[in-house]
């Protein structure tokens, strides 16, 4: 599978994630979002950015449960709960998230 | 269902009991996959709530060597996600005394806080402990 960005196609694997991390820039998960007729808002930028930090500093791809929890930590209760961000991210935060941020699946995500 | 709803189900016919799970390391970081699926292993396993800890023995013990560089191999240097394991509740790591000794390691080459044992406390660890799994 793949993807067509800016004019280039990416490889994907058969689930939708990014196949080489490197290759991803901000239209991966534009592109992504309107497959799943999403508007990505500045609200959505802000987690997928902090999963890209969070992937740079721990090389993993947070469990939804510890994504909420990292959330809360670094933005506050507001953001750092589940419904905000099932709201932002309908399929899952850890799984639609971490795909538009171009990182794996997230470790133990079924 | 959510990820979570879906956990939820899974665990109500065990009504909630939690045992006590130690992972043995033994091996080196790299140069077999042992290391990587253990820690992905327990990564998976922190979402049943168990009691889980880690201990790293033999060449295990350079799995949490501090300044791992992978370039030469090829391979990801997944060290790093040793210093997430705090957020995955994962708290109580041990490493054998002989073991860091033997290679002329201080926990100050460590990329994590651990706990030293020597072979008498850790065998008492292993008693206590409801499951096993050696990597």
């Amino acid at each position: 599978m793949s993807i067509e960005v800016n004019g280039k196609t990416l490889e994907t694997d058969e689930e939708g994630y990014l196949a080489n991390i490197n290759e991803w820039e901000e239209g991966v998960a534009t592109v992504m979002a309107k497959e799943d007729e999403l508007e990505l808002t500045d609200e959505h930028w802000e987690i997928i950015n902090f999963l890209r930090e969070y992937y740079e500093e721990y090389q993993v791809a947070p469990a939804v449960r510890v994504l909420t929890k990292a959330v809360g930590k670094k933005m506050g209760k507001d953001k750092g709960n589940s419904k905000y961000l099932y709201a932002l991210f309908p399929y899952g935060p850890g799984k639609q998230a971490c795909r538009y941020a171009g990182l794996p699946k997230p470790t133990g995500c079924v | 269902m959510t990820d979570e709803a879906m956990m939820d189900d899974e665990m109500d016919g065990e009504e909630g009991v939690i045992k006590k799970f130690l992972y043995v390391n033994r091996k080196a970081p790299y140069g077999t996959i042992y290391a990587l699926e253990s820690l992905e292993v327990v990564l998976i396993a922190t979402a049943f709530d168990q009691d889980v800890s880690l201990v790293f023995i033999d060449d295990g013990v350079y799995q949490l060597i501090k300044g791992q560089n992978t370039e030469g191999i090829g391979v990801k240097n997944f060290s790093p996600t040793y210093r997430a394991l705090e957020m995955y509740d994962v708290e109580k790591l041990y490493v054998s005394k002989d073991s860091m000794a033997e290679r002329g390691l201080t926990e100050d080459d460590l990329i994590v806080p651990v706990e030293v044992l020597d072979n008498d406390q850790m065998k008492t660890l292993m008693e206590e402990q409801d499951v096993i799994l050696s990597f």
